[in-house]
């Protein structure tokens, strides 16, 4: 590992792992209080990472900052709860992948065919466009009530490992299986993007648009292929937010919040956003339960809400060190 | 016919520099302010005045300032609007515990303040690139948005977390109806217009673009990036601070932070980029765009006579909202500046077809 | 490029003292070795040329002495001043001023809003004075203005001034380049085959510019050219690099005749 580059992350790694520890080792919390909070943040940083997926998959392949994946993960949420109330859950799973097909194809058409050589703030606030778009079509054609995504899953937390600590550690089953998803959406993606040929020509578009296409690869074809492969991904993130929170317009804001995650993690890397989604998850949970109440008594604050801009600034602050993100490439200007 | 530059040769290098070396350019313009300041608020209505022309010209203020810092000089900002709310609130600090200070002065500690803020959220410009960016300017916004909402010291201790500020007055003029609004705003945005115009024609300007354009290559010429980059935050946030001093103090009346949201962040960032980026005469267009487009919308139904719950209309526009958007970067990316000066380009030649 | 420069150019030319000296110079990009111990000096008044097969580390030479790189080992001196943490920035103000093998113009800008911001070195008014713009800045602004229209007639592109560079034909865009690193009015001017895509009329325009500038002002300059035509006749003394390493430096004479320098351009194995 070379010291020399990567000693201001190892820095702030340290001092995170401080910060973290702080409530037990100042006797603030009690070690179930604290695996409970760390778990929590454990399992809401995997369904961070799961938007994020979204937004690294597209930007790696088409080189746009998609803010409309949160619009996404709502649209494909709505549609699966308000479809699985009149059919079987696998059923309506089935018609909104292809909801999400059909999507990904009409944004390629419409959208992206006509803005191939923008600069990046363009293409950014089309998708933004595209947000707003989305937002009121999902509410007018699905509704804006709060909808329920049934998975059989239990509710109520359960108590595990109460024989080591008194009382036991809540648990939330619905997190643990979204975990496990997740875990294995990424291992898909990882196979399909190293061992397919798809997968190795969506790589290539990644990397030059240009060059790709001057060895055949259909870019508008890779383009919807990719936008499907993220609509999937915001499926998946809807299902399982939705399931846990119910399915309603705040789900959408979920996007600005795992945009710090991947920059963090870096815009083009995939195993980046699965790790700056959990730092993000872990950071603002604790942050939230345990410094919170501090500076509140401190500064004689009016309430607290620290989570708000946490994440934000704990990217802010890696980036500062690491200006491409954990795993992003390093960009070199050539004169 | 009308608009073509026969006959106005310039002799020296001062009037080939000047704002507009082109006489009709000079006649229109000036034609123009005085449209303004005399016929318009004689044909105006208070709902006009209100909804639309007031909330144009503040936002076109806070426009041109985030046009310097992305148009010009290239950095990227979603945080526009926490800038503004940090010279609402220096602005409601200092006249609210220094209740004798002149308008004008709490207006220019606005800027002051929201100048330095910025300068400390653009420090991470130096060595953060790109989009990667997005996040210092968003930190900021949400950073704001609890700080202003937490700290009780800035709302004054207000128990709701909302400020009502008293009615503005400068040397004995109460600023109260919306004609008094609209003359006090129009003169403050034409000395910020002519300021910025100035700016950007500067070689403070030409460092702004060399930065854009090719950081390495302005950094060889020594133009440093550095300071290219400080002064266009320091600059922008100026222009924000005053802007959301003037949008809290003349426009509200009395705000919660709430009122300073990132949507508010992203209709500005929709303003220059509608108008065009790069263009003060853009930040003009596009604030006007993004203003009058809900109010159209929101009369579109009422208009055809179709009953349309509220709620609905609500999702139509926001549906709409984003279509005209898309359009709009497909149609013309340059924004309706370059509209305009393509449309001068036809009058040139008009009545030829070339 | 026809006859041969006759000897006594070299005196004619007043050549000075060292004003540049590159001391063991290695750069390497992660595992690819751009330049490898390259030391050679420069003096003042002379027109230096590097030469060398493609990839030999040319472009990167110049970039290691204006600051674009940092060399991994090796130093900068100019003017007695050693330099190993070399800015771009810091090298401009010492008076290095470059054009680019790709340009790197200023898309978004005017030809002369391009040759003006080479003049920002000189321009000292702060950003109060100049949103007021009254008296000392409109002074200012009027006196470089002039400064960069005298730069606009010596390099003959008067009727483009106002035309945005990202129209231009390639050839005036070079001749622009040129003239934004002559406003920064330099002591050491580095031009990256300044002569590159162009006919035959244009590089005899682009020779006579550099010359001229050499002349008028006596600028140092170092410059990258893969026509051997011109680098024999304009230039005083030659570097030869390959590989990154130097292979040969002298008179265009002596290089011409070194077996080694033979040897890189005919693609002998060595």
């Amino acid at each position: 590992m070379n010291l020399q580059r990567n000693w201001p992350v190892l820095a702030l790694v340290l001092l995170l792992a401080a910060g973290l520890s702080a409530p037990l080792v100042t006797g603030a919390s009690a070690v179930a209080f604290f695996l409970e909070v760390l778990l929590g943040g454990l399992m809401s940083g995997v369904l961070y990472a799961l938007v994020a997926l979204g937004f690294v998959l597209i930007f790696k392949a088409s080189g746009v900052f998609n803010f409309a994946q949160g619009a996404m993960v709502l649209f494909a949420a709505l549609a699966l709860a308000r479809m699985s109330e009149v059919m079987p859950l696998p059923v309506a799973f089935g018609i909104a992948v292809l909801i999400m097909i059909v999507f990904a194809w009409l944004v390629e058409r419409l959208v992206l065919r006509h803005l191939v050589n923008q600069e990046g703030v363009v293409l950014l606030m089309a998708t933004l466009g595209i947000t707003y778009f989305l937002d009121g079509f999902g509410q007018t054609v699905w509704g804006a009530d709060i909808y329920e995504i049934k998975l059989g899953l239990p509710k109520t937390p359960t108590i595990v490992l109460d024989n080591i600590f008194q009382g036991g550690i809540l648990i939330n089953v619905e997190d643990f299986v979204a975990a496990c998803i997740a875990a294995l959406l990424v291992i898909c993606l990882a196979v399909f993007f190293q061992k397919t040929p798809t997968g190795r020509a969506l790589r290539a578009v990644a990397d030059d648009h240009q060059a790709a296409q001057s060895i055949g690869i259909p870019l508008n074809r890779i383009w919807v292929i990719v936008w499907s492969v993220a609509g999937f991904v915001a499926l998946v993130a809807g299902m399982v937010w939705g399931a846990k929170l119910g399915v309603q317009f705040s789900i959408s804001l979920i996007a600005l919040k795992a945009l710090p995650v991947v920059i963090l993690g870096g815009l083009t890397s995939v195993p980046g956003a699965i790790i700056g989604g959990l730092i993000i998850g872990v950071g603002e949970k604790m942050a939230e339960v345990f410094l919170s109440p501090v500076m509140v008594k401190a500064f004689d604050l009016a309430g607290g809400g620290i989570e708000n801009w946490f994440a934000y600034v704990l990217a802010l602050a890696f980036l500062l060190v690491r200006p491409e993100g954990l795993f992003g490439e390093k960009h070199i200007d050539r004169v | 016919m009308i608009y073509r530059e026969n006959g106005q040769f310039k002799t020296s290098y001062a009037a080939d520099q000047q704002l507009l070396p082109i006489a009709q350019d000079r006649w229109f313009l000036i034609s123009l302010v005085v449209l303004a300041f005399a016929a318009v608020p004689l044909f105006a209505s208070d709902y006009a005045f209100r909804a639309l022309i007031i909330p144009f010209l503040i936002l076109t203020i806070a426009a041109i300032g985030l046009n310097i810092l992305v148009g010009y000089c290239g950095q990227i900002s979603l945080g526009t609007a926490a800038f503004m709310a940090v010279g609402a609130y220096a602005a409601y600090n200092l006249v609210v515990r220094v209740p004798e200070v002149n308008f004008i002065v709490a207006l220019a500690v606005a800027g002051l303040v929201s100048a330095a803020v910025g300068v400390i959220f653009g420090v991470p410009s130096l060595r953060i690139k790109g989009l990667y960016l997005s996040v210092a300017t968003l930190a900021a916004q949400f950073f704001m948005d609890w700080m202003f909402a937490r700290v009780k010291w800035f709302t004054n201790y207000s128990p709701s977390g909302s400020v009502s500020p008293a009615p503005v007055e400068i040397f004995g003029w109460q600023i109260q109806t919306p004609v008094d609004k609209y003359f006090f705003l129009l003169a403050i945005l034409v000395v910020m217009t002519l300021a910025a115009k100035n700016l950007v024609r500067s070689h403070i300007g030409r460092a702004w673009m060399a930065t854009r354009d090719m950081d390495v290559a302005a950094e060889v010429i020594g133009i440093s990036g550095l300071h290219a980059k400080l002064t266009a935050f320091a600059v922008s946030s100026f222009y924000a601070g005053v802007a959301g001093a003037l949008w809290g103090f003349v426009h509200l009346g009395s705000w919660e932070p709430l009122a300073f949201n990132i949507n508010l962040s992203f209709n500005l960032l929709f303003m220059i980029i509608i108008g065009g980026m790069g263009s003060i005469l853009g930040s003009f267009f596009g604030a006007a765009f993004i203003l009058i487009l809900p109010l159209l919308l929101n009369q579109l139904p009422g208009g055809l006579g179709i009953p349309i719950s509220t709620a609905l209309i609500s999702h139509l526009e926001s549906m709409i909202f984003g279509a005209l958007i898309v359009f709009f970067l497909i149609a013309e990316p340059h924004g309706l500046a370059r509209l305009w000066a393509i449309g001068k380009e036809k009058l040139r030649l008009w009545p030829f077809p070339h | 490029m026809g006859a041969q420069a006759p000897e006594g150019v070299m005196s004619a030319r007043n050549i000075g003292d060292i004003v540049l000296k590159l001391d063991g110079v290695s750069l390497a990009f992660g595992g690819v070795k751009a330049l490898t111990g390259v030391s050679f000096d420069v003096r003042e008044h002379e027109i230096r040329a590097i030469i060398g097969p493609n990839g030999a580390g040319k472009s990167s030479m110049l970039n290691v002495i204006n600051g674009v790189y940092t060399p991994q080992q090796g130093s900068i001196t100019f003017r007695g001043e050693t330099v190993t943490q070399m800015r771009p920035h810091h090298a401009a103000e010492m008076g290095i001023a470059r054009t680019f093998q790709s340009l790197a113009l200023f898309k978004g800008m005017t030809v002369l809003d391009n040759i003006m911001t080479g003049r920002n070195l000189k321009m000292r008014s702060n950003v109060w004075l100049q949103a007021l713009r009254v008296g000392p800045t409109q002074k200012e602004e009027l006196a470089q203005r002039a400064h960069v229209e005298r730069i606009i007639d010596f390099l003959e592109i008067q009727a483009y001034r106002k035309t945005p560079v990202g129209r231009l034909p390639y050839g005036l865009q070079k001749r622009v380049d040129l003239g934004r690193a002559l406003a920064m009015e330099p002591q050491v001017l580095l031009l990256d085959e300044p002569m590159a895509g162009m006919n035959m009329e244009e590089k005899q325009d682009m020779c006579r510019f550099v010359l001229d500038v050499n002349d008028e002002f006596g600028t140092t300059i170092v410059l990258i050219e893969h026509d051997m035509g011109v680098v024999m006749d304009i230039s005083d003394r030659v570097v030869v690099l390959d590989y990154g390493k130097k292979i040969g430096d002298g008179t265009p004479d002596a290089v011409r005749n070194n077996q080694s320098v033979i040897d890189a351009y005919l693609g002998v194995a060595h």
